[in-house]
This record gives C-alpha cells, sequence and structure tokens, in this order.
C-alpha cells in the first residue's frame, strides 16, 4: 500500500509532459534511464498486486542525489515489478552492475567449501568479518508496498523458521515493539539493534510505514548469525565474528541460509529467485547475491597513499566508514567489502574480498617498513 | 472577462468531463477489479491489517474500530483513494501524551463522504462536538462587521490571519498527482495575476527562485521550506518537492499565498502593529477577488454547508481561520491563571515559531482555537475581544491590581 496517490486514473487525462516529473537536477540512475517515451509507455500499467510506475520511482524523484554518489533512484513493490517495468529497470541494473545484460544469466554458489582459504586474515589489522545478505518471501509484496496484513504474516513465518533452529543456530526473536529496556540496550551494545529507518531515500519509498509493527531482531545464542525481519527487505541475513576468519564466518552464513530455505520452502514459501537476477530483493543495487561480504580492516598508511582508490576499483571492493553506509572512516579503519552483487557467484564474491584484504594487508605492512608497492598493484579483477 | 480560449487552457470543464469518461477508458488499461485484488481480499480479511493503535493518542485512534475499518478498507473515492491511505499519518506518528494531534489527512474532497465513518467522530472530537451530520457551518466574510480590532501597540507586534482554501476537481497534497499538483499552481498563478491595486504582486516558484530572492524571502519569514514534520512526510505531502510549490505576495508585502504546501493554497494577510480590522478586511477583499478569478475561469473552491472550506486536514475544516498576534505579556505570563483564561477565552497560545514552537520570553503567538462552526466574523471578533481583555489583565497587574478569570464562552458540545 503506497502512499500518494498513484492509483489516480484521473491523472491519465493529463499528457505524458504534465505528469513527467522534474528531473533536471537530479544524478540518479532512475533518472539517467527514465526518458518520456518509456514513462509514457509504462504509467497505466501496473503488478497484479497494484504497484505503478509512480510508485517505483517516487524516492529517485524525492530525492536527487548529489553528485558524487550515484543512487538507484527506484525500488521493487514486488516479483512482478522487475517483470512490468523492465524497460526501465533494465537499463539501470545495468548501469548499476556492470553492463548486466538483459539476457545474461546470473550464477548462484553458496557452497562454502569453494572458497580458497579465507581463514588467516591478520587479526592484528582484520578487526572483523561479516557477510551479509537480504531475502524475500514468495508470494508477498515488498516493504514498500506490503500491507500491514502481509508484513505480519512474514514476521509470523520468519519467527517460525528461525526459532526452530538448533545447535550453534538456537537463538531467540526480539520483537522490536515488544522489547523490554534491557533487551534493547544489550542489542544495541552489540551493535545488532536496527532503527527506524530516518535516510529520505527509505522513508519516500514507503518502507518505514506502520513502524515498529512486525519488525523485529533474531540472533543465535552465540550471537554469531542475526536476522533483521522487515526492515529494508523481508529478511536481512548477518554472519559475523571479530577477527579474520572470514571463511568461518562464510560456512555459518551458507549453511544458516540454507537450513532457514528448507523451513521457508516446506511451508511453500521459497525464497523469491530466478535465473536472470538472482535474489529477487527492494532496491536494485541488492539484486543477484544481495551479498555485502566485507572487513574491519586497519589501513591507516595504505588509505593515504595515491593509488588506494586505484587499488580498491582494480580489485572489485569498496571501502565505507566503520558505521555503515555513508559513514567516514574513523583512525584508519575501514570497512572494505565487494562491490559486485549481480553477474558473479556468493563464492566468487567473498572470493575477492578474501583476496583482495590479504593482499591490501601485505601491502600496508610493507609500507609501515618503508617500502614501496607499486610492484604489487594488482591487475583489474 | 474570460475568453472561451482562457477557459480551455485551465478550464476545470474540460477535465471534468474527461474524467467521466476515463472510467470507461481505463479499465481497458488497468486491472482494476482484477481477480488478483479480489484474491488478496480473501487472503488478508480487514482484521488482519488493522493497525496496532494500543500505543497512540490521536484522534484518529481513538475513534477507529475493528468494524468501522472492516467497513471501509475496500472502499475507494473516485480517485481510488482509500482508508489506508487517509489514515498511514496517524498510524506511524503514535503522538505525544499531552498533545493529541488528528490523525488522519484527506486525499479529496470525496474522502469526508466515502470515509464518513470515521471522519465525522474524528471532527467532533477534535471540534468540541460539533457533528457534521446535524449541523451547518456558517461562513461569513464580511469584515466590515468587525468592532474594536485596533489593539494597544505597546503590547501588540504584529498581527496576522491565515486560511487554506482547496480547488475543486484537484486531489489535495497528500494525494496528487504531479500533473495536479501543476494544475493548482496553474489556476492559483493565474488568478492571482488578475490581483489590481494594493493587491498586485509576483510569483516565485521554489525551485525557480534566485538565492537572493530566497535569502529576502526567509528574512521577511515568508519562505516555506520542504516539510520535515513526520506528520505531514508520512501523509506523502512531501512529494516530488519542490515541483510546483511557490510563493506569491503582493507588491506591499503584507498578502501572502502559499501553493501546494500542506494545502491547495494557504492564504495570508499580515502586518506589523495592532490593527487586526485592517488585516481582516485585507484577507476577506483578497479572498473574495481571488475566488472571482478563478470562477471566471470555470473553477471553484472546495466547499459545502456541512463542512464549510474543505482543507486537508480535519482540523482545519470550517473556517480553516487562524487569526493571532504577537504580543507581550510579560506579567500574565507568569500569572498561574493565564492558562485558564486563555482556555475560557478560546484562544491557544504558541512559541512566536508557529505550532510546536515554545514561546521565547514574553511574547507569545495567541490565535483562535477554534476553526469549526463558527464564521471566520465570529473567530476573528472573539481574537479581538479576547486579545484586548488580556492586555486589559496585563495593565492591572502592572498596576498591582487584581485580575479575573473571565467565563467561558459557550460552546455546542452536546
Amino acid at each position: 500500500m503506497p502512499f500518494g496517490n498513484t492509483h489516480n486514473n484521473f491523472k491519465l487525462n493529463y499528457k505524458v509532459e504534465e505528469e513527467f516529473p522534474d528531473l533536471s537536477k537530479h544524478n540518479n540512475h532512475m533518472a539517467k534511464a527514465l526518458t518520456k517515451e518509456i514513462y509514457g509507455k509504462l504509467r497505466d500499467k501496473q503488478t497484479p498486486s497494484g504497484y505503478t510506475l509512480d510508485d517505483v520511482i517516487q524516492t529517485g524523484v524525492d530525492n536527487p542525489g548529489h553528485p558524487f554518489i550515484m543512487t538507484v533512484g527506484c525500488v521493487a513493490g514486488d516479483e512482478e515489478s522487475y517483470e512490468v517495468f523492465k524497460d526501465l529497470l533494465d537499463p539501470v541494473i545495468s548501469d548499476r552492475h556492470g553492463g548486466y545484460k538483459a539476457t545474461d544469466k546470473h550464477k548462484t554458489d553458496l557452497n562454502f567449501e569453494n572458497l580458497k582459504g579465507g581463514d588467516d586474515l591478520d587479526p592484528n589489522y582484520v578487526l572483523s568479518s561479516r557477510v551479509r545478505t537480504g531475502r524475500s518471501i514468495k508470494g508477498f509484496t515488498l516493504p514498500p508496498h506490503n500491507s500491514r496484513g502481509e508484513r505480519r504474516i512474514i514476521e509470523k513465518l520468519s519467527i517460525e523458521a528461525l526459532t526452530s533452529l538448533d545447535g550453534e543456530f538456537k537463538g531467540k526473536y526480539y520483537p522490536l515493539k515488544a522489547m523490554t529496556d534491557a533487551e534493547q540496550e544489550q542489542l544495541i551494545a552489540d551493535h545488532f539493534l536496527f532503527d527506524k529507518p530516518v535516510s529520505p531515500l527509505l522513508t519516500c519509498a514507503g518502507m518505514a510505514r506502520d513502524w515498529p509493527d512486525a519488525r523485529g531482531i533474531w540472533h543465535n545464542d552465540n550471537k554469531t548469525f542475526l536476522v533483521w525481519v522487515n526492515e529494508e527487505d523481508h529478511l536481512r541475513v548477518i554472519s559475523m565474528q571479530k577477527g579474520g576468519d572470514m571463511r568461518e564466518v562464510f560456512r555459518r552464513f551458507c549453511t544458516g541460509l540454507q537450513r532457514i530455505e528448507e523451513i521457508f520452502k516446506k511451508h511453500n514459501h521459497g525464497f523469491m529467485w530466478n535465473e536472470h537476477l538472482g535474489y529477487i530483493l527492494t532496491c536494485p543495487s541488492n539484486l543477484g547475491t544481495g551479498l555485502r561480504g566485507g572487513v574491519h580492516v586497519k589501513l591507516p598508511k595504505l588509505s593515504t597513499h595515491a593509488k588506494f582508490e586505484e587499488i580498491l576499483t582494480r580489485l572489485r571492493l569498496q571501502k565505507r566508514g566503520t558505521g555503515g553506509v555513508d559513514t567516514a572512516s574513523v583512525g584508519g579503519v575501514f570497512d572494505i567489502s565487494n562491490a559486485d552483487r549481480l553477474g558473479s557467484s556468493e563464492v566468487y564474491q567473498v572470493q575477492l574480498v578474501v583476496d583482495g584484504v590479504k593482499l591490501m594487508v601485505e601491502m600496508e605492512k610493507k609500507l609501515e617498513k618503508g617500502e614501496a608497492i607499486d610492484s604489487m598493484i594488482p591487475a583489474q579483477k | 472577462m474570460a475568453n472561451s480560449f482562457t477557459r480551455m487552457m485551465t478550464g476545470r470543464n474540460t477535465a471534468v468531463m474527461l474524467a467521466v469518461g476515463a472510467g470507461s477508458l481505463a479499465s481497458g488499461y488497468l486491472l482494476t477489479e482484477s481477480a488478483a485484488a479480489a484474491e488478496r481480499r480473501r487472503l488478508y480479511p480487514p482484521s488482519a491489517d488493522f493497525p496496532d493503535l494500543r500505543k497512540h493518542n490521536n484522534c484518529m485512534a481513538a475513534a477507529l474500530t475493528p468494524t468501522i475499518y472492516a467497513r471501509l478498507r475496500d472502499k475507494t473515492t473516485p480517485n481510488n483513494w482509500t482508508l489506508d491511505q487517509c489514515i498511514q499519518t496517524g498510524v506511524d506518528n503514535p503522538g505525544h501524551p499531552f498533545i493529541k494531534t488528528v490523525g488522519m489527512v484527506a486525499g479529496d474532497e470525496e474522502s469526508y463522504e466515502v470515509f464518513a465513518e470515521i471522519f465525522d467522530p474524528v471532527i467532533k472530537d477534535r471540534h468540541n462536538g460539533y457533528d457534521p451530520r446535524t449541523m451547518k457551518h456558517p461562513t461569513d466574510l464580511d469584515a466590515s462587521k468587525i468592532t474594536s480590532g485596533m489593539f494597544d501597540e505597546h503590547y501588540v507586534l504584529s498581527s496576522r490571519v491565515r486560511t487554506g482554501r482547496s480547488i475543486r476537481g484537484l486531489s489535495l497534497p497528500p494525494a496528487c498527482s504531479r500533473s495536479e499538483r501543476r494544475e493548482v499552481e496553474r489556476v492559483v498563478v493565474m488568478a492571482l495575476s488578475g490581483l489590481k491595486g494594493d493587491l498586485s504582486g509576483r510569483y516565485y516558484g521554489l525551485g525557480e527562485m534566485t538565492d537572493r530572492e530566497q535569502q529576502q524571502l526567509i528574512d521577511e519569514h515568508f519562505l516555506f521550506d520542504k516539510p520535515v514534520s513526520p506528520l505531514l512526510t508520512a501523509a506523502g505531502m512531501a512529494r516530488d518537492w519542490p515541483d510546483a510549490r511557490g510563493i506569491w505576495h503582493n507588491n506591499e508585502r503584507n498578502f501572502l499565498i502559499w501553493i501546494n504546501e500542506e494545502d491547495h493554497t494557504r492564504i495570508i494577510s499580515m502586518e506589523k502593529g495592532g490593527n487586526m480590522k485592517r488585516v481582516f478586511e485585507r484577507f476577506c477583499r483578497g479572498l473574495k477577488q481571488v475566488e472571482h478569478l478563478i470562477q471566471e475561469r470555470g473553477w471553484e473552491f472546495m466547499w459545502n454547508e456541512r463542512l464549510g472550506y474543505i482543507l486537508t486536514c480535519p482540523s482545519n475544516l470550517g473556517t480553516g481561520l487562524r487569526a493571532g498576534v504577537h504580543i507581550r505579556l510579560p506579567f500574565l505570563a507568569k500569572d498561574p491563571r493565564f492558562k485558564k483564561i486563555l482556555e475560557n477565552l478560546r484562544l491557544q497560545k504558541r512559541g512566536t515559531g508557529g505550532v510546536d514552537t515554545a514561546a521565547t520570553g514574553d511574547t507569545f503567538d495567541i490565535s483562535n482555537l477554534d476553526r469549526l462552526g463558527k464564521s471566520e466574523v465570529e473567530l476573528v471578533q472573539l481574537v479581538i475581544d479576547g486579545v484586548n481583555y488580556l492586555i486589559e489583565c496585563e495593565k492591572r497587574l502592572e498596576r498591582g491590581q487584581d485580575i479575573k478569570i473571565p467565563s467561558p464562552i459557550p460552546q455546542f458540545r452536546k
């Protein structure tokens, strides 16, 4: 249920030019891709659940973006959005995901044994390791669009699935609206708690509606496996631990995901996936694997090196501050993770992180000794 | 005099006629009553979608029952606006234990009718028992009836009257599409360009103004900003900002119109000093002229005799009028009876930054509490009489004399 009268049939009486958004000051993928022709072709369409083109683009219209940061500027309201509005979303996807074509196929590989190494990142530099992804439950609309009834069933199914896990995955669910103060403080101290979105990128897409109804956090007793329910996606799944054993983090990630998926499938509600786009998520930027695997790593010298950005680009990695997206680095510690999501598998993307971080730590050590690193700079991956 | 050409340009009649025909055209394009929609209704009965309002303190939460929700959930206005869209802002903003917000908005004129079962009790709650089913709202914009409208300027720093007007046939800010919003801008700006004499002025589109113009408008306290209050953003009123938003003011800078902020139009008459009568006179004159100018082109304001002028928020129905002053009351500010005096006079105090701001020092924004059930003339007279009483109290306290709490002004609560 979007807000704004995107179901207003009377607007069809106005010409395309009269309804077309003013994108002259905008810098996002949607604004680049949307033409009057595409708008005219799609504006009277809706998905079976009633999501319209204006719903898809509202967040991009409301958030012109930044000259330096290219946001996506559109969201899906359901699985069918990616089909009904493909004339807009295909070029957005292609632009965001390195030229990915409408005919390309995406490979899924959650077999952690295919990962080489990854258990020996130097803990003197690599402070923590983390892998996250998202999953959408088939048969329900997505957070920008879903009704309270749908969101509550997603929560119910998630609780059933998660509380049935055992062994290393035995844990507990904390619904946002029924948390005690003590529970809340603990979750904040563990850096597990998510807040009502304040980013206008999310609020303008309707993702904060009815907060905190049917939102919650589940984590295992060991505090190494965490699931967010009904935040920006139906599920966000996170595996993490201190230190540099990315291999173990990835093992737990894959194992946990597969267990959860089995339970959802038993209820005839598997995950949204297709062989072209991989896992279907709310934001086109998270299609494919939806995976962000990364570390918090100390690179005070390398980060000030003239070639730092170039090295990251060649390794297909990106840097963020330790507060996550849109934050700055503190004390030379960076969040380094894979830049790609679509067009390569989970194993491949985590391998890039493992190999790339290993190399950068070697570079950091060289720079500490006052040596040059030019010979170590890799070719473009 | 409008000719047929101008009528075509911004002619409301054409839009209405097309809209009537659109129903049959649209069903060819869109899956309106599809099998998918019917299936969803079966899977999700109203009880599945009923919001959790247990922590809420707003008029909507107090009035909405599962029964009402069940009856209204699947209804739509002719614009396809739904109950869930009306109440979203109230679900998302539980409110404050001390401040009872309204918690719902209208998407169009028909919302108040289609969803009357929830709007009526909310209106009753907010407007002191006013019952839209049985009562009529009086409209009176004859400023000549005002008496004693000149305040002691030792106390009163400025005087102001504001209201809102909606253009019939176009959706309201929570619901409007970009083309509708641009139509509102076109219709109103064209009408305003017809104002003459002391009312003639110019328009500044929010997206097109120069930095210098912007700074000037800020310095004069004319400029409005993109809404940040979650009460407004959760209702979708900030969509597409700053598209088709703007400010018009006359050359004398005492008559000002906001376009496409929280309502289609907000009309403000103001000036420094205490001449409330002149402020209201200009207000009425300007409003009547604007109405005449849009009528020439086949448009009119949303109004009916049950609810008066139709605006986005139910709290602004009736007159939509807030008449007030900025006034210094250093003695009264410290008197414990101040609150009760205001209450009995049907006045409210705000900080000089407007709604939800705190008063700094001894200067207050004092205005009428009520909007619906009393006419514009009645309300402005009430403010004038009330402010004069407050000034009397202040003078008495200055002289060390005692003051009296006045008897409460009668309401129509049943």
